[in-house]
């Protein structure tokens, strides 16, 4: 019988708000994070557009903070601040400080991002193309390497089991969760903060996806653009922010009283071996098939599945048919919804933060909408949440996260009610 | 004009404060870099580039390691900068 993972902190920095209640409560309003990009290093690029961060770090964190932090890290940190005092935990080596004192060498951090510090990496090369070497910041390496997320993580909250980075581009994070849930059941931490993080907003990157032509071009209309499972969507929109989950085993959470979100009931992988872009149908299904034998789940037991759904034209349907696929007759049972639709795609953040609407989604019951579908699209024979947020039944349900990455990475968690 | 003594550690407090989130009124001469204001030697790279930008004084990196103290980097400015 393997350890049972409960989720006891939530925490978020989102084009919807600046913490988990402002996002949660945007996402079941339904409104859009995406803006027009106002910046002059968008006037050539045919997207304008992005969802981008709604409360700045320099409201959060001293400027000699930032100054050595890339944008990634600095999400990063005011999400896990935010779950970490969710959960209850004493921050910091003042004795006197209220919570629970968490044993450091029980601690893990699983801070993943699918790009890292890229942002410091481009503006570093700027730095020394105009000015020459010296004026590189001296802490230019730990700001742009990938893993330097979940470096800052594991020394901001003393987290010595380990300090981990999955990079698998848009499932990272799910991969984060995923990587967290198994060093609980081994054994390695009681306690794991973990999520994904993208601060990726810059004109490089979004030259090279629309140079691949999967980003919408709806420059005109920003909040309309993301439009998953419409049939006049173009491209996904790309957005920034961090989403951080603290997993406590079960055992440690009942034992101080923890307050339990839901239980991460379980994680399933696959990898397509196909095309380097563009996701499969069948190992979509694999990993969501997976998902539910090591949840110990029926496919009946799932409500709700938080879809990747980018709003690109071929990767929804190829989703909607892995659906199909998996869960056959009772596929048409099960509420899905595409919060990118409003939040924008996160990347590397994404699995994370869409991992805390499908916790939210199951304890209050409520599944938010995909906005911005005018025209669904004939090939969606699924029952796509539109309009106000669909009521869940009480009792035991489950619910399922879907993450799929570019190198054809599928990663799906799956989430059930606590019954105390 | 050469700057004062005072002027120099005034704007090393500014730099300090900006780097290290030190407030600039902790910083004294005695103080110790690594001891007392808790600043590491990457820290200590870029106070000596803010000082160059600042006093037009370039220190380097064998001067640096040779500056323990917030007296030192007052008395090295000092004792190069220009004066009228």
């Amino acid at each position: 019988m393997s350890t049972s993972v409960v989720v006891t902190g939530l925490g978020a920095t989102t084009p919807l708000g600046g913490d988990v209640a402002s996002t949660w409560s945007a996402l079941l309003a339904g409104r859009s994070g995406v803006k027009s990009l106002d910046v002059d290093w968008a006037k050539d690029l045919p997207v304008k557009i992005a969802a981008t961060i709604a409360v700045e770090p320099s409201e959060v964190l001293p400027r000699h903070r930032l100054r050595r932090l890339d944008r990634c890290q600095q999400f990063a940190l005011i999400a896990a601040h935010e779950a970490w005092r969710d959960a209850g935990f004493a921050f910091g080596d003042d004795e006197s400080a209220e919570g629970f004192r968490v044993d450091s060498e029980r601690l893990g951090a699983v801070v993943s991002s699918g790009i890292g510090g890229i942002i410091t990496t481009l503006d570093s090369y700027d730095t020394l193309r105009e000015k020459g070497w010296k004026r590189v910041s001296p802490f230019a390496v730990p700001m742009l390497m990938p893993n330097g997320a979940a470096g800052q993580v594991s020394i901001e909250f003393g987290a010595r089991a380990g300090a981990h980075a999955l990079a698998s581009a848009c499932a990272s994070s799910a991969e984060a969760i995923g990587y967290a849930i198994d060093m609980i059941r081994n054994g390695r931490a009681d306690i794991v903060i973990a999520g994904g993080t993208e601060a990726a907003i810059h004109q490089l990157n979004l030259a090279a996806f629309a140079s691949m032509r999967a980003m919408s071009t709806r420059n005109d209309e920003p909040e309309r653009a993301s439009r998953p499972y419409d049939k006049n969507r173009d491209g996904f929109v790309l957005g920034e922010g961090s989403g951080i989950v603290i997993l406590e085993s079960e055992e440690h959470a009942r034992a101080r009283g923890a307050r339990i979100y839901g239980v991460a009931a379980g994680v399933g992988y696959s990898a397509d071996a196909n095309d380097i872009v563009q996701n499969d149908a069948a190992g979509m299904a694999k990993a969501m098939d997976r998902a539910l034998t090591d949840a110990g789940l029926k496919p009946s037991d799932v409500v709700h599945i938080n879809a990747h759904g980018t709003s690109t034209p071929i990767g929804d349907i190829g989703e909607i048919k892995a659906i199909g696929k998996a869960f056959g007759d009772v596929a048409g049972k099960i509420a899905v919804t595409s919060t990118k639709s409003m939040t924008g795609h996160l990347l590397g953040g994404t699995g994370a933060v869409e991992s805390i609407a499908t916790l939210l989604a199951l304890r209050d019951g409520l599944v938010p909408p995909t906005i911005n579908i005018d025209d669904l699209d004939d090939e969606v024979d699924l029952d796509i949440v539109q309009g106000e947020p669909r009521k869940l039944a009480g009792g035991p349900a489950a619910a399922l996260n879907n993450s799929f990455g570019f190198g054809g990475h599928n990663v799906c968690v799956a989430f059930r009610r606590h019954e105390s | 004009m050469a700057l004062s003594d005072q002027e120099i550690l005034s704007g090393l407090g500014d730099i300090i404060e900006e780097i290290a989130g030190v407030p600039a009124a902790d910083v004294t001469p005695e103080k110790s870099f690594v001891d007392d204001l808790d600043i590491d030697s990457l820290s200590m790279v870029e106070i000596a580039v803010a000082a160059q930008d600042q006093f037009g004084v370039e220190i380097p990196d064998d001067e640096l390691k040779n500056l323990k103290t917030v007296k030192d980097v007052v008395v090295y400015v000092q004792g190069k900068g220009v004066s009228a």
